[in-house]
């Protein structure tokens, strides 16, 4: 029987699975390979019978947690997809400010309708076999993933951070032009797609395994910049997991 | 007599961006609820971009929404030019209407072939239709293949986007890109465009009329998507409002069942979107995209909401012939490497696009530093959920002797036209569901 795989979508802007649609249809072996069983984005058939299953977004409330407790329950392998999923994304940003502080700003008297819980990664709630970074996902590693996962094999995470894939595409470095980059703390397989674009690493991907702080560090001191703007910097798409001096 | 009940709750209606649930409650033909429900999580992005340099705020914005990131980049970094007076090169202007073009075609041939054209098929999504109606599919990949290179070659990459910036863009395309495009857009896609359009000629929308308020950016000179320095808001019932003051146009309330901030202007609702732009600025479209409307039997002003998907496919010609119009220009001109240039300094600026599914606003305060101290964000989908509740008051009895399964179908079919974008949505209610 063809692995039946499901696709969940929480709090996000859903740009996950339009990646994964995008290039889902001109992938046809794909197709072939797997019986998708739940797509929202794309398709109103609907079941609760499946093997994989892709979180999509962050769990911002506690329906939201019940829900994803439940679809680990029914899922053989649970895959994280995107950043929200995996280190909580943008929507951790929120997590700068008091709750209540955000409820009120955003609805004022109409707040005390509203709910919404700290944003925290996907694997603070339940196991993940596997995780696809980014912020959208890189298409060949969503291939790569489904590919291992119909032979067995261990899906394998990019090991080297974003900057030596920089440098093999031979760009000027963003720190020359006076950018604040986490290129050398975060996680490649992007191919180093936002500086080749003519921007800086915003860190999407997470942090590499081993990240050399001490590198980032003595680039910091050498192009003038401080510690506290790059920690600003790591809460765009990481606030939400633990970061430190 | 018999008593006939109707009763359905639709629960996350497929084939959407984001959440939405239909409530039906009816009984021999009287209706004791009909609801259009958003249970959509807030997201908080007016809070959570508070303190954030400038530069990051454009970079973040476009992750309110997949679908629409350049949208919502361009509406950004629109906030932030207006707020520092930056002022674009002509080169500017034009590469960004030509990344605009390409954000509406994507979006639009997604929504008219993958979400709306699944109802008219039988089935329940694009997949089964790559086995059955095989030549269709294939179309429309095509079609989405070449907009988003035609997006990625000028933003670095469509979700999310990259290189265009406050000022203009980081990275310029080269001529040999524009040329392709040009060749591209001439040739093959405008061929499988015709084709499109004869697969719409065939297909049957539900009759159905309400006529109500339609909002849109316009322009004197052109159908406008941006509004850069000269657009206004335009509505098929007054006349045009400037952008800052779009506060007197949207007036955001609450209403009792509670299911999202609406927003109402001179009537009981307004629709924002492909078919309000069709209604306010028809006599702009490109000759081309007019001939396209005949065809399809649509005429300014149409009050048939499931024609939105018709007029996005007037839109769509549109702006492939527009697109053509500026590669022309480009590639008489040759490209400059222009640096942006901005100088940030404390205040306030109005972004507003035309996002494939309506008019949207993002209005930023900004400090000395350039460092945001408040927003607010004003989406289409949510400008657009009063008329979709109006729209189902008059639509439900009209069908209300229908089989259940239908009347249910026609309901979705009614909110997909309306191609809401709801996880974009930054102003929400939580709502409880009838199960």
């Amino acid at each position: 029987m063809k692995p039946r795989v499901a696709f969940f979508d929480f709090t996000g802007c859903e740009g996950c699975q339009l990646e994964v649609l995008n290039f889902y249809m001109e992938v046809v072996d794909l197709i072939g390979a797997v019986d998708i069983v739940e797509f929202r984005e794309a398709s109103s058939d609907h079941s609760d019978e499946y093997d994989i299953a892709f979180i999509e977004g962050s769990q911002s409330t506690q329906k939201d947690v019940e829900r994803l407790l439940k679809i680990r329950e029914r899922a053989k392998i649970l895959v994280a997809l995107g950043a929200c999923s995996c280190t909580g994304g943008v929507n951790a940003l929120k997590n700068r400010f008091p709750m209540e502080e955000n409820l009120k700003l955003v609805y004022g008297d109409a707040a005390k309708y509203y709910n919404t819980i700290p944003i925290k990664p996907t694997d603070a709630y339940v196991k993940v076999d596997a995780y696809i970074p980014g912020c959208p996902p890189i298409r060949g590693e969503v291939v790569r993933l489904v590919k291992c996962l119909l032979t067995g094999k261990k899906f394998e995470p990019y090991k080297d951070p974003v900057c030596a894939e920089c440098k093999l595409n031979e760009n000027i470095c963003a720190f020359e032009r006076g950018e604040y980059c986490l290129g050398p703390v975060t996680r490649g397989g992007c191919n180093s797609v936002c500086v080749n674009a003519g921007r800086k690493c915003w860190g999407c991907r997470g942090p590499v395994d081993e990240p050399n702080v001490n590198a980032e560090k003595e680039l910091l001191a050498r192009y003038g910049m401080t510690v506290d703007d790059m920690l600003l910097q790591l809460k765009l798409f990481n606030g939400a997991l633990e970061v430190s001096k | 007599m018999t008593t006939k009940e109707v009763n359905f709750t639709v629960h996350h209606v497929a084939r959407v961006e984001g959440h939405g649930n239909i409530i039906v409650n009816a009984k021999d033909g009287k209706i004791e609820e009909c609801k259009w429900e958003i249970p959509e999580s807030p997201r908080f992005f007016e809070s959570m971009l508070r303190g954030l340099d400038y530069r990051d705020v454009n970079f973040i914005a476009p992750r309110i929404c997949g679908i629409c990131a350049v949208a919502h980049a361009t509406a950004s970094i629109e906030a932030a030019e207006k707020a520092f007076n930056v002022k674009l090169t002509e080169q500017a202007q034009l590469v960004r209407q030509l990344l605009f073009d390409a954000e509406t075609v994507t979006s639009h041939v997604l929504h008219t072939y993958f979400l709306v054209a699944p109802d008219f098929f039988g089935v329940g999504s694009v997949i089964p239709l790559a086995a059955t109606h095989t030549d269709v599919v294939l179309r429309a990949l095509r079609l989405k293949k070449v907009a988003n290179d035609w997006a990625d070659m000028l933003c670095g990459r469509k979700t999310h986007p990259i290189s265009q910036v406050a000022g203009g863009f980081v990275k310029w395309p080269t001529i040999e890109q524009l040329k392709w495009l040009k060749q591209a857009l001439e040739g093959d896609y405008m061929k499988d465009l015709e084709i499109t359009v004869d697969l719409f000629k065939t297909l049957k929308f539900p009759d159905f009329v309400r006529e109500t308020e339609y909002i849109a950016i316009t322009k004197p000179d052109e159908y406008a998507f941006v509004s850069g320095s000269t657009g206004m808001i335009g509505s098929s019932d007054a006349k045009p409002t400037p952008v800052n003051d779009y506060l007197k146009v949207t007036n955001e309330f609450c209403v009792p069942q509670s299911t999202a901030k609406w927003t109402k202007h001179l009537r009981e609702s307004y629709q924002v979107g492909a078919l309000a732009r069709f209604n306010v600025n028809y006599d702009r479209l490109h000759p081309r995209a007019k001939k396209v409307a005949q065809a399809l039997g649509i005429k300014a002003p149409c009050y048939n909401p499931f024609f939105i998907s018709v007029a996005q496919l007037v839109e769509i010609m549109h702006a492939v012939e527009n697109s053509i119009m500026i590669l022309d220009k480009l590639l008489s001109k040759g490209i400059k490497q222009e640096k942006p240039e901005v100088k940030v300094k404390a205040g306030r600026g109005v972004g507003c696009v035309e996002a494939p599914r309506g008019i949207l606003f993002h209005d930023y305060t900004f400090d000395d530093n350039g460092k945001l101290i408040a927003a607010n964000i004003i989406i289409p989908t949510n400008e657009n959920h009063n008329s979709i509740q109006h729209d189902f008051e008059k639509l439900l009895p009209e069908v209300i002797d229908q089989p259940q399964d239908k009347i249910k179908l026609t309901m979705e079919m009614l909110v997909r036209a309306y191609d809401p974008c709801i996880s974009c949505s930054t102003h929400m209610l939580e709502v409880k569901f009838k199960e």
